[in-house]
């Protein structure tokens, strides 16, 4: 199950409609083994394109490095579909590489850029085997 | 010569969990053989034809080789090699 702060999950979903129609993509960083996503990382979308993303392999690298000068880990890698459900796409499977990561997607293809309900799904992909998990959002303050 | 080498969570069954390790070598294609010698499989994961992989970034001092010469990136002494896969999809 992934357990998120509402702030952080609205943070993601005003990502992924601010970014539409192209796919907007980051991370949620947590304290190593706390499984607890805590700071929300945005990152550009190299590719700009609406069926495909990619981090800037320089900005891949100093996210890494500055994961590992703190002891955090991408708790959180997450996505946005912009003409697709939530659900990860065959490339997602296959190029799902932190068998630790919650795997999160967002769909805007209903209501792209607008507000209105948007469908935010976790999953575990791990070895080409995707499992899809439960979201348990925390009220802010709660 | 030992070069280090930053080794990402999903090639740690390669390295018995070791997130650094040491190869030889004076360009990037010789340390992954070298590192081939004793972590069995990791080249075949790094490298395919002869070029490195489409998703596998791969950094010497901080400048991703596909930059500078791919796997003939020169390396020496003291360099330090960062391994990591892209964050994509689609």
């Amino acid at each position: 199950m992934l357990t998120i702060r509402q702030a952080i999950r609205d943070a993601i979903i005003a990502h992924a409609r601010r970014d539409h129609p192209d796919e907007a993509c980051g991370v949620v960083a947590g304290a190593e083994g706390s499984d607890e996503p805590t700071r929300f990382i945005p990152m550009l979308n190299a590719a700009r394109s609406p069926t495909f993303f990619e981090f800037d392999s320089h900005d891949l690298l100093r996210l890494y490095r500055e994961l590992d000068d703190r002891g955090e880990v991408p708790v959180v890698i997450y996505h946005s579909h912009t003409a697709t459900p939530a659900y990860p796409s065959r490339t997602d499977i296959g190029l799902a590489s932190e068998p630790d990561a919650h795997y999160v997607l967002v769909s805007t293809t209903e209501y792209g850029t607008g507000e209105g309900p948007v469908e935010f799904r976790s999953y575990r992909i791990v070895d080409g085997v995707v499992t899809e998990e439960e979201v348990e959002v925390v009220p802010d303050g709660g | 010569m030992a070069v280090e080498v930053r080794i990402p969570t999903i090639l740690r069954s390669y390295t018995d969990g070791a997130k650094t390790v040491e190869g030889g070598g004076t360009t990037l294609a010789e340390v992954i053989d070298d590192l081939e010698t004793r972590h069995a499989g990791i080249k075949e994961r790094l490298v395919e034809s002869g070029d490195l992989r489409r998703f596998i970034n791969v950094y010497v001092n901080d400048e991703d080789v596909r930059f500078l010469g791919g796997v003939e990136t020169p390396v020496k002494d003291g360099d330090t090699v960062v391994v990591l896969p892209a964050v994509a999809g689609g």
